[in-house]
């Protein structure tokens, strides 16, 4: 099976700076790292090849920098990637990304199957995957939990929709958003660090996809008009119960109830 | 002189020391402070009494000393050798109400905080202000009170050191209710005995220590980690002093073996990122920049790979850490869950010889026919070895148990160790204490404790008794 990942690089920590003239997160001088959703679709990519054979290969969108993205995955397992960068990209909302990227992946030699990870940690829009799929006309499923082959051209994804298991069986080629915490991703591997084949890596700019009309891509070809981006407010709010231990329990599962934790 | 057993007139005069809420007697007494964390020793204090002061502290042992009353302190009860037992009775004092910072001085680098405060809470409020507690015990909820009574050491002491290493003064309640400050937030100190270091590690059995200045660091702005495959333990070890004897500055240095990995994932129903290979170390690199702690990473990576390791994996981000040490985290309750009963051997021996020693526990296991699974800090010699009792009866398992740890102590001495690297000695380890160290020794130890507590009130049976 031949598998293309989606990945990003975010942020590396939560505490992040947004610039206030611009509203744009300030990526300068700030560690970045995989999407940590990302981890486990790569996760699920690697445990796919070992069972079924086949290759995969990372697919990201981002300035030259976000190489380390790519490279990471490979140390993780993966046998290559695309890098997607071109100044006419930058600023793109989820639809000017998923056309950029599905302009990519017909540049791509085949595959069966495209994972993403649920969603990124900097944009949380849990978009993109679903709108690769409509761009490339590929059918899609998301919050999977396992995939299996067991039917020539077909793969059997089980999904957990948090009120009920769904599995499903689709046909190949697809689109799978996987959901996070399902699996325990492998660390990056030192001795493969200093393996990455030369050809690992391939860069494509706007001139080397078919549609090279600006207007698609970037801030031009988004849809959204973003205001203002700012981090969220933290939350710490500290209560301290009083009382008897079954006075306590009582107003535990009460503030449990209330915040719909438990039913 | 036997100890004043505790009446109404007792109850009365203690009661009205402190609040009521804060005054519990007889049956009022829950069952958790009969014991500490491993359990095996039992016995209930007649009274408890949760303090908010050291005027209090004080109120109490100068009523415990005119009575002859016993006194035992306790934090979190996380102790792992029976020493916060009231095996006398008499009054048990609760430190884990005091949890106030008194003072962050910036100017000194020093925190001036009460004993209660759990080192999970301490090692938060430091960061969040950009400073750094390095002392890395990994019972978390374990107070600040208790890892100086038991000079705590934990998982950055290869690089920084212990418990010890950062308490700069103390408040101690002596015996008769007298408060003494020792130390302080000075650098240096030559002023006569160090008897805040004899006060450190002493469990409670010389004094009632309700308040301290810490030393703290600022914060290091990064750091990694990196798990390292090797195709058997004793590969894994060997490396260790070699890694010791480089160039490199680890803050920790931790083993561990595929069997203790796979309980942990039993236990917190998650999987262990790799556990394809025998035995692992993880190490951690901190400092001031990227560039400097990957550099650091690179070299080491490089050395152990040419020592004959499997590979080496990066842990950088938070996700990797905390999955990577949140299982590190669980071993102690992991082993525990995996078997019905199990005692620990918290010896340190020069970390030339932690192969050797572990060597042994796996000769002493099939000897003995017991499960006798391991971890630690490899990085300072300080191994946790725990022997699982599982199916054998009681007579069965108080033989193997007396059986392994001789061997183990003995060992231990061979090799130029100690009996306890970080958990204290307590009731479980004196007899293994008074073995290793002789008369002499005992007998300048015991000298000590008469001078601090002549009517044997703080924490009798304890250490040396």
């Amino acid at each position: 099976m031949d598998i293309l990942v989606c990945v990003k690089q975010v942020p590396g920590s939560s505490d992040v700076e947004v610039d206030p003239v611009t509203g744009v997160l300030k990526r300068e001088g700030f560690s970045t790292k995989l999407n940590p959703y990302d981890l486990y679709s790569i996760e699920m990519a690697m445990s796919l090849r070992e069972k079924y054979g086949g290759t995969v290969r990372a697919i990201t969108m981002g300035p030259p920098q976000a190489k380390q993205a790519l490279l990471e995955t490979v140390w993780m397992g993966a046998d290559g990637g695309v890098l997607l960068t071109d100044r006419a990209f930058g600023g793109a909302d989820c639809l000017a990304t998923s056309y950029a990227l599905s302009q990519a992946v017909h540049k791509m030699s085949s595959y069966d199957l495209i994972l993403c990870g649920k969603q990124t940690t900097d944009g949380d829009t849990a978009q993109v995957g679903s709108e690769l799929s409509e761009e490339l006309g590929i059918p899609n499923i998301g919050n999977a939990i396992s995939i299996k082959l067991e039917r020539e051209g077909f793969i059997t994804v089980t999904q957990n929709l948090d009120d009920r298991i769904v599995t499903a069986e689709i046909p190949l080629p697809c689109l799978v958003c996987v959901d996070g915490d399902i699996n325990s991703p492998r660390l990056p591997s030192y001795k493969r660090s200093k393996q990455v084949p030369q050809n690992a890596f391939t860069s494509l700019t706007l001139k080397d996809i078919e549609d090279q009309d600006k207007t698609h891509y970037g801030l031009l070809g988004s849809r959204t008009n973003v205001e203002r981006i700012f981090p969220p407010e933290k939350n710490a709010d500290r209560k301290t119960l009083t009382g008897t231990s079954s006075e306590l329990a009582t107003q535990i599962s009460d503030i449990l109830k209330t915040g719909k934790f438990i039913g | 002189m036997p100890y004043h057993k505790i009446n109404a007139d007792d109850l009365k005069y203690l009661k009205s020391l402190v609040e009521p809420d804060r005054f519990l007697s007889g049956k009022e007494i829950n069952e958790d402070y009969s014991h500490d964390e491993l359990g095996g020793i039992f016995h209930y204090p007649d009274v408890l009494m949760l303090v908010l002061s050291t005027e209090e502290v004080s109120h109490i042992m100068k009523y415990a000393y005119e009575k002859n009353i016993p006194v035992v302190v306790r934090g979190s009860g996380t102790g792992l050798v029976g020493a916060s037992v009231a095996i006398e009775g008499g009054i048990m004092i609760d430190t884990s109400l005091m949890t106030k910072v008194i003072e962050l001085d910036e100017a000194n680098l020093t925190l001036t905080l009460q004993p209660g405060m759990l080192l999970m809470e301490l090692q938060s409020y430091v960061q969040d202000k950009g400073f750094f507690y390095p002392p890395d015990p990994g019972e978390k909820s374990a107070t600040i009170g208790g890892n100086i009574s038991t000079n705590a050491g934990g998982m950055r002491a290869v690089k920084y050191g212990v418990t010890r290493d950062y308490v700069r003064g103390l408040t101690v309640v002596l015996t008769t209710g007298e408060i003494i400050h020792i130390g302080g937030k000075v650098v240096k100190n030559s002023s006569g005995y160090a008897l805040k270091d004899l006060m450190i590690g002493s469990e409670g059995t010389l004094g009632i220590i309700t308040e301290a200045i810490l030393k703290i660091l600022p914060l290091p702005k990064y750091s990694l980690s990196m798990l390292i495959p090797f195709a058997s333990m004793e590969a894994a070890i060997e490396c260790v002093p070699k890694i010791v004897g480089s160039q490199a500055q680890p803050t920790a240095i931790e083993y561990m073996a595929r069997e203790t990995l796979l309980f942990s994932e039993d236990y917190l129903g998650k999987k262990f990122p790799d556990t394809k290979s025998p035995a692992y170390l993880l190490l951690t690199f901190d400092g001031n920049s990227e560039e400097y702690v990957r550099g650091e990473y690179k070299e080491t990576a490089e050395f152990c790979l040419k020592e004959g390791s499997l590979d080496v994996f990066l842990v950088d981000t938070d996700e990797r850490k905390s999955s990577v040490w949140g299982a590190r985290g669980s071993f102690l309750e992991a082993i525990k869950g995996s078997t019905s009963e199990m005692d620990e051997c918290d010896v340190v021996v020069p970390r030339s010889h932690v192969a050797e020693f572990i060597e042994y526990t796996h000769d002493v296991e099939k000897e003995l026919g017991v499960r006798i699974p391991s971890f630690g800090h490899a990085g300072d010699g300080n191994l946790h070895v725990y022997i699982c009792r599982d199916k054998l009866s009681d007579e069965e398992w108080k033989k193997t148990l007396a059986s392994a740890f001789d061997k183990f102590y003995s060992k231990a001495e061979e090799l130029g160790g100690q009996i306890s690297g970080e958990h204290g000695i307590g009731y479980a380890k004196k007899g293994f204490l008074k073995h290793m160290l002789g008369d002499t020794t005992i007998s300048l130890m015991r000298g000590i404790k008469g001078v601090f507590d002549p009517k044997n009130l703080l924490n009798p049976g304890k250490i040396i008794s």
